[in-house]
């Protein structure tokens, strides 16, 4: 290993943690970005290129989103009730009384 | 229709009627498919098949190098990245293996008769019997030394691949437009990571100009026509390395800038060494192990 002139420390290096992305692909069909998991890089150029190995290898993508995984604002799971309870019962809020052709996909 | 389309993953599987082949991959095109395997006219046979030996073994011996990455890369995404760089420069090996064997089926029968041609190839042939360049076969160092020799493997790789497109030989215009594409990606992966330590902290800048001190004298040999090569591209169907060498300096020298890196001096003159079988003990040791398995169980599947 080619060292000759690099300097060495007497104490074991701290190693920084690359920051977290979350990766978002679009399929082939035109359809959203949708997650499909999460790497770390130094920026978010490398997270593009990590993308594109970790997640795109077999063909799944034509597009990649990447996003810092602390700029991500979340629902917490402790405020899940008033968060998404409300909606359960409001059956009128779903347009399940059209009848929707065969050939209509994606719905 | 009850496909889940909050996967981005299912859609896949539609196109090859339900058949989720996710250990090969989905969506592949045979690169082959439809090319005509005749020899072209104007060559001979044997020619051929040692011209497919050169750079089929490059690409082999790269691939085993970059495997050794594996477990050992500074971060999981490197190795994975590496790791597929491997795989795509197997793939050309293969490919060039196999043409080897059609134009030349004595070599493969000789070493193992029962085995397919490139397996024979790969895996029953000694040091001396490799026709790579020495470039690959050395060992690879620390990160910043694969990552130079990588940035000067692709860029030579990209200049040859990209001119053999338009080979009078089918077989190796349709494997060349294969490997365009993914060396493009090889060496633009291998370029940013040059830049990035070149550019980065004082320890990163060293470690990578240690790299590059340690990698070109390797460089010259690129560069060295031998017999076969000359006339296969006499014929329109091999690339003369000597002609690559404007389009390889043009590149290094960008990236080098852009690292701030002091471009080498020009390298002494080489003498062909890897394309005729002359080879450094690493070459030895790395066929030992790659070859391993396949000797001790010659016809074993896994």
């Amino acid at each position: 290993m080619p060292t000759e002139g690099v300097p060495a420390g007497t104490e074991p290096r701290q190693r920084s943690v690359w920051p977290l992305y979350e990766v978002f692909v679009r399929g082939k069909r035109g359809l959203n970005h949708v997650h499909v998991g999460s790497l770390h890089a130094a920026d978010s150029e490398m997270a593009l290129h990590h993308a594109r190995d970790l997640y795109t290898r077999r063909n799944e993508g034509v597009s990649i989103w990447v996003v810092l995984a602390t700029s991500i604002a979340a629902s917490s799971p402790d405020e899940k009730d008033p968060f998404f309870a409300p909606s359960g019962d409001k059956v009128y809020r779903h347009p399940t009384f059209y009848s929707i052709p065969d050939d209509v996909p994606y719905i | 229709m009850t496909t889940d389309h909050d996967s981005a993953y299912d859609s896949l599987a539609d196109e090859h009627g339900g058949d989720a082949r996710w250990a090969f991959g989905t969506g592949f095109d045979d690169p082959l498919s439809g090319v005509d395997t005749a020899i072209p006219g104007g060559v001979e046979a044997a020619d051929l098949a040692v011209y497919c030996l050169m750079l089929a073994d490059d690409a082999l011996v790269m691939s085993q190098r970059l495997t050794e990455w594996c477990t050992n890369a500074p971060e999981l995404e490197e190795e994975v990245a590496l790791a597929n760089i491997g795989l795509d420069l197997l793939g050309q090996a293969r490919l060039l293996l196999a043409r080897a064997g059609a134009a030349d089926p004595s070599i493969p029968q000789r070493l193992a008769a029962d085995l397919p041609h490139e397996d024979a190839l790969a895996y029953f042939r000694r040091a001396a019997e490799y026709r790579n360049v020495t470039l690959v076969e050395v060992d690879n160092g620390d990160f910043a030394r694969s990552a130079v020799r990588l940035l000067a493997f692709s860029t030579w790789r990209l200049a040859l691949l990209d001119r053999l497109t338009s080979s009078r030989d089918p077989v190796l215009a349709a494997v060349a437009a294969k490997g365009v594409k993914e060396v493009t990606y090889h060496r633009d992966y291998a370029a940013r990571w040059v830049v990035r330590l070149g550019d980065g902290t004082d320890l990163s800048h060293d470690r990578v100009a240690a790299g590059l001190a340690a990698t070109w004298p390797y460089v010259g040999e690129l560069f060295v026509s031998s017999d076969v090569e000359q006339r296969l591209a006499a014929a329109g169907v091999g690339v003369d390395p000597a002609g690559l060498r404007a389009e390889f300096d043009d590149v290094m020298r960008q990236v080098l800038a852009a690292a701030r890196l002091q471009h080498p001096a020009a390298e002494s003159t080489v003498d062909i060494a890897g394309r005729s079988g002359r080879h450094t003990e690493a070459l030895v040791s790395l066929l030992a192990e790659m070859q391993e398995l396949a000797r001790a169980h010659p016809e074993a599947i896994w």
